[in-house]
């Protein structure tokens, strides 16, 4: 069951498209909306709280670059257990993905900070390690839950993707003498992470959206920022509609790279 | 920061392990009864569920009414159709569930206010399940638009030149029809709104997520407590895919069965 939704199915139109009769109108209607949304809406408190979000922004986007990374080198294991592995491997593998995939984000996270947060400070070997500076800091736990996650949904992408490479290719290159190494690395995996590059996109939009829950673990990405200017001001709506529109143009810049990406890898699947 | 913890003695790790285990034994905690929380959780499911339910519901109406507007819409539907899909499938749910539940509320009382009623209370139910209703209905648009563009036209083209209205079309060819090819992408929409439900704990209503921060809080037994909910989160899952199997199979008798590559 894929769980992406296919953001990049729709070819661009043309620019000519842009300009039917009904199309103007609508257009001239949303930007009213928006002069009307800057005129008499409060939007003064953009000054003060810049730096911040612009922070917090900076943070987003390190999060989404860093767990779709970290993520994904992780499904390729996973991937693969499940498509070729033996038993042993494949059961716990798919066992990850059933239940990353059956439970929601927000658990995960919570469980691993307040879960796993909870219970380190009790062996005194972790708390007397290099590592436990780092332990008591939010992040690595948004960071671990949001890879984690990325890889159970990526995990059965790559799934499909290793399993649908024709068995010929593989064959062929094992006639030619390549290692098993070899042949992974030349044949299997270029052609999987290809079969893998219209969901990725999907998977990636799916990230975006899930980073705004690692606020609920005292991560201060571009979300927080906005709960932060409710807090502070009492402004309700204006930072909620600005931060709508940052997601929507991140969305917009993901979607365009994985088009370019895409019609850069020629198609041909043998 | 990780709650504090009260320290304990000094242990090897494995007997650490299993004292927490141990201290007030699993079973004390998890009981259905209010010493245990086993109860609080259980009606967090119930709550999950009952929204899950409900807005699955509101969104396949919208996901119908939305696939016919883009299908056999004019152009200025179309586009607006286009616009709603492409928003709510780009910005996170969290956003779009703190943007409509204070727009949502809002918005109603002032209606209220403005025909001289008085304000009303919107209970976290109501506004949870309409919140993602809305949200569902952007992504059954596109699974049902998919689905109505699978049927063999001449079905359609056969059932118009029989002169059926659009209405009895709808009912007795369209949707019967659609139904096998929509079901996975259905089931899939229906497996992300019972995990949407845990984004409402954000707005503090009262489904499994919340119910469980609570009782962890509580009891200071956040990951017994976090476990336990996973569980009820991945039963719900797994007894949800059973249902769709059956449904599935049910929905494509008579549809010879296509060799699949899985």
């Amino acid at each position: 069951m894929a769980n992406a939704f296919e953001v990049t199915s729709a070819p661009a139109p043309p620019l000519r498209a842009w300009f039917k009769p009904h199309r103007i109108v609508l257009i001239a209607i949303a930007v009213g909306l928006v002069v009307l949304a800057a005129t008499t809406m409060r939007w003064d408190w953009i000054v003060r709280y810049w730096p911040l979000a612009l922070q917090g922004l900076w943070r987003t986007i390190w999060l989404l670059v860093l767990t779709c990374t970290l993520g994904f080198m992780l499904a390729v294991p996973l991937g693969l257990a499940q498509a070729a592995g033996p038993r042993w491997l494949a059961m716990p593998a798919s066992a990850f993905c059933t239940v990353i995939r059956g439970t929601p984000l927000l658990l995960q996270l919570w469980l691993l900070y307040f879960g796993l947060g909870s219970l380190f400070p009790q062996f005194p070997w972790i708390r007397e390690s290099e590592l436990w500076p780092y332990l008591r800091q939010a992040w690595p736990y948004a960071v671990l839950g949001l890879t984690l996650s990325f890889a159970g949904y990526e995990g059965e992408v790559m799934r499909g993707a290793f399993a649908g490479v024709p068995r010929g290719q593989l064959e062929a290159a094992r006639a030619f003498g390549m290692s098993r190494t070899k042949v992974f690395r030349r044949i299997w995996l270029p052609q999987a992470i290809q079969r893998a590059l219209p969901t990725l996109a999907g998977e990636t939009v799916l990230q975006l959206k899930a980073t705004p829950l690692v606020a609920t673990i005292t991560v201060v990405d571009i979300y927080a920022v906005a709960g932060r200017v409710r807090q502070d001001t009492f402004i309700v709506y204006e930072p909620l509609l600005l931060l709508a529109l940052i997601y929507l143009m991140i969305t917009g810049v993901i979607v365009f790279a994985f088009r370019r990406l895409e019609s850069r890898i020629p198609s041909r699947l043998g | 920061m990780p709650p504090a913890w009260p320290t304990l003695p000094e242990l090897a790790p494995i007997e650490t392990l299993l004292s927490l285990f141990a201290q007030a034994s699993l079973f004390e905690l998890l009981a259905p009864s209010p010493p245990g929380w086993g109860g609080t959780l259980l009606r967090g499911l119930a709550n999950s569920v009952q929204i899950a339910l409900g807005a699955f519901g509101i969104g396949l109406l919208i996901g119908t009414a939305g696939a016919y507007g883009k299908l056999y819409g004019g152009p200025v539907i179309r586009d607006l159709m286009e616009v709603y899909t492409t928003v709510v499938r780009a910005v996170p749910e969290l956003v779009l569930i703190l943007l409509l539940y204070y727009a949502g509320t809002d918005l109603i009382n002032r209606m209220l206010e403005a025909m001289g009623q008085p304000r009303i209370d919107i209970s976290g139910l109501v506004a949870g399940i309409a919140v993602l209703g809305f949200v569902q209905g952007a992504y059954a648009t596109e699974v049902i638009r998919g689905a109505i563009l699978s049927i063999p036209q001449g079905q359609i083209e056969a059932a118009r030149a029989y002169g059926m209205s659009p209405l009895l079309l709808l009912r007795r060819i369209t949707l019967p029809a659609m139904l096998p090819f929509a079901i996975p992408g259905l089931a899939n929409l229906w497996l992300i709104a019972t995990k949407d439900t845990a984004l409402l704990a954000v707005v503090g209503f009262n489904e499994l997520t919340l119910a469980t921060r609570q009782a962890a809080g509580a009891t200071k037994a956040y990951f017994t407590f976090f476990v336990a909910a996973g569980a009820l989160y991945l039963l719900l899952t797994l007894f949800s895919n059973v249902i769709i199997g059956w449904v599935e199979k049910r929905a494509r008798r008579g549809i010879p069965a296509v060799g699949g590559a899985n």
